[in-house]
């Protein structure tokens, strides 16, 4: 059997940096925070009350009113970022085999405000239950990738991959290997997450996950600072068609960059705390650098997985100095973490959609908001502090980490 | 028209999303409303909870069209 090579021939973002991917990209490189206060719900009895929330974004424009209000908003962003996807690829609907099109889909909670509203709904009642007959399908975590194949009859592989924040690198390695093995020709993937509610707040304050810098919410994503002190939760979504490289030739599409290796892996250790050696994201990186076929040396920049928590940000450091050595200083690395929050399953899809563009634009993304150095980062290491820097640039690297121990990385590569 | 015709039609309107002037008493909520079983079990339940009044499921499959509904609504409702 020929392996056959994948490429990236579409992109569509939604953002709290921008509605598209030409915004956020601005966004991306003037170090732009999307962080404020948070406008969704009342959140003055929450230990935070800020997030990077989506902003001015009108459904219905995308969306017939009645078709919405029978999905989540996870689902609503997923189609809005594919939307533009499509539109980006230059498909024509009409021509392509459809039934070789898949969607596989990231996510890492689904409908959680679908389930919050309809169980407080429920228990304000006398226990009789009057449950919506939408409840379950705007709440569960599939639904995102059942919508995108309704609305353009793509008939291939469809589901939605779920392993917190590490969700949508695991679509793309997935889509990655059918494509490669012939059994589709096309899919979307990406990721999506709207966990911006009282049970995502509420929760992740619960475990400690996220900054309670509430008297300055733009700086609170500041990964590698000596004074982070939790994530800041983002939402949106990203969308990718990935593509059959010939297959995007012959119909003489635009393409961004190849997709060429996918490593996954599993600390096997605690439910939320990583690895204290960062054992997993090392042997997660050497998986994908071993699928690539590349040496470390080759890759030029790392979109971290960089959360801005205290003991996150440094293991992902020590894993990366294990692997690629006295080549790690030599590297760009990056947090966009930093402006975009963290959109939790969704953040492998923006972050993918950052990388390629970095390759194509040949500008790395900074990490924003670092004030003061860290004793326990070494200072030997490009972390693109602050402001954007211009590099010769052909392979990328995006990492992203799960609570559960899950690791997925993926390489991409400017089509030379 | 009674107030519990405006109230059911003004339902239909807002969970069907169509125009009130199709919705006559008639119109068949899956023929000619557009909606699937889902919507139909949606709007029963709309129903019970405007008018306070629990619709048993074999009376629930009867009422197929508006005009049916606005029937069985006026007459149980206060009962």
């Amino acid at each position: 059997m020929t392996i056959k090579r994948v490429v990236v021939t579409g992109l569509g973002a939604l953002t709290p940096i921008g509605n598209d991917v030409a915004s956020y990209w601005n966004s991306l490189t003037a170090g732009v925070s999307g962080a404020g206060p948070i406008t969704k719900f009342d959140a003055s009895k929450f230990r935070t009350r800020f997030a990077c929330e989506l902003k001015g974004v009108d459904v219905t424009q995308f969306i017939p009113r009645q078709e919405a209000r029978k999905m989540d908003a996870f689902t609503h962003y997923a189609l809005i970022a594919t939307d533009e996807a499509v539109r980006d690829s230059g498909l024509n609907l009409d021509t392509i085999d459809k039934n070789k099109v898949g969607v596989i889909w990231g996510s890492g909670i689904g409908g959680l405000k679908s389930f919050e509203d309809e169980m407080i709904d429920y228990a304000k009642g006398d226990g009789t239950p009057r449950i919506n007959p939408f409840f379950i399908v705007r709440m569960i975590a599939d639904s995102a990738s059942g919508q995108i194949s309704m609305r353009y009859g793509f008939r291939g592989t469809n589901y939605v991959t779920v392993s917190a924040c590490a969700s949508t690198n695991n679509a793309i390695i997935d889509a990655f290997n059918y494509i490669r093995l012939g059994r589709l020709n096309l899919c979307v993937v990406g990721g999506s997450e709207a966990a911006v509610t009282r049970a995502g707040i509420g929760g992740f304050n619960a475990n400690r996950a996220l900054s309670e810098r509430n008297d300055s919410p733009q700086t609170a994503s500041r990964p590698y600072d000596k004074d982070r002190d939790g994530f800041v939760l983002g939402e949106g979504a990203g969308s990718l068609i990935l593509e059959e490289y010939e297959h995007a030739q012959s119909r003489g599409a635009k393409i961004y960059a190849e997709l060429i290796g996918g490593g996954m892996s599993s600390d096997a250790y605690h439910i939320t705390a990583p690895h204290p050696d960062g054992l997993g994201a090392f042997l997660g990186m050497q998986d994908a650098l071993a699928d690539a076929g590349i040496d470390p040396t080759e890759i030029d920049y790392i979109n971290t997985h960089g959360t801005s928590t205290p003991i996150g940000d440094p293991q992902e450091l020590k894993a990366i100095y294990q692997l690629f050595g006295e080549h790690s200083f030599k590297l760009n690395i990056s947090s966009t973490k930093s402006m975009t929050g963290h959109l939790l399953g969704a953040a492998g899809a923006v972050e993918a959609i950052a990388c390629i563009k970095a390759l194509e634009h040949q500008l790395v993304p900074p990490t924003i908001n670092h004030f003061t150095d860290d004793d326990e980062i070494d200072s030997r290491f490009n972390l693109t502090f602050n402001t954007a820097q211009e590099r010769s640039m052909t392979t990328v690297m995006s990492n992203a980490f799960g609570f559960g121990g899950h690791n997925a990385i993926v390489i991409f590569r400017k089509l030379s | 028209m009674s107030d519990i015709a405006q109230k059911v039609k003004n339902i239909i309107v807002e969970k069907l999303g169509v125009e009130e002037s199709e919705v006559t008493p008639e119109a068949s909520f899956t023929n000619d409303l557009g909606a699937d079983s889902l919507d139909t079990v949606e709007l029963i339940m709309e129903f019970e909870k405007e008018f306070n009044l629990p619709i048993p499921d074999d009376e629930a499959e009867k009422i197929s069209t508006v005009g049916l509904a606005i029937e069985y609504l006026e007459k149980n409702i206060g009962k």
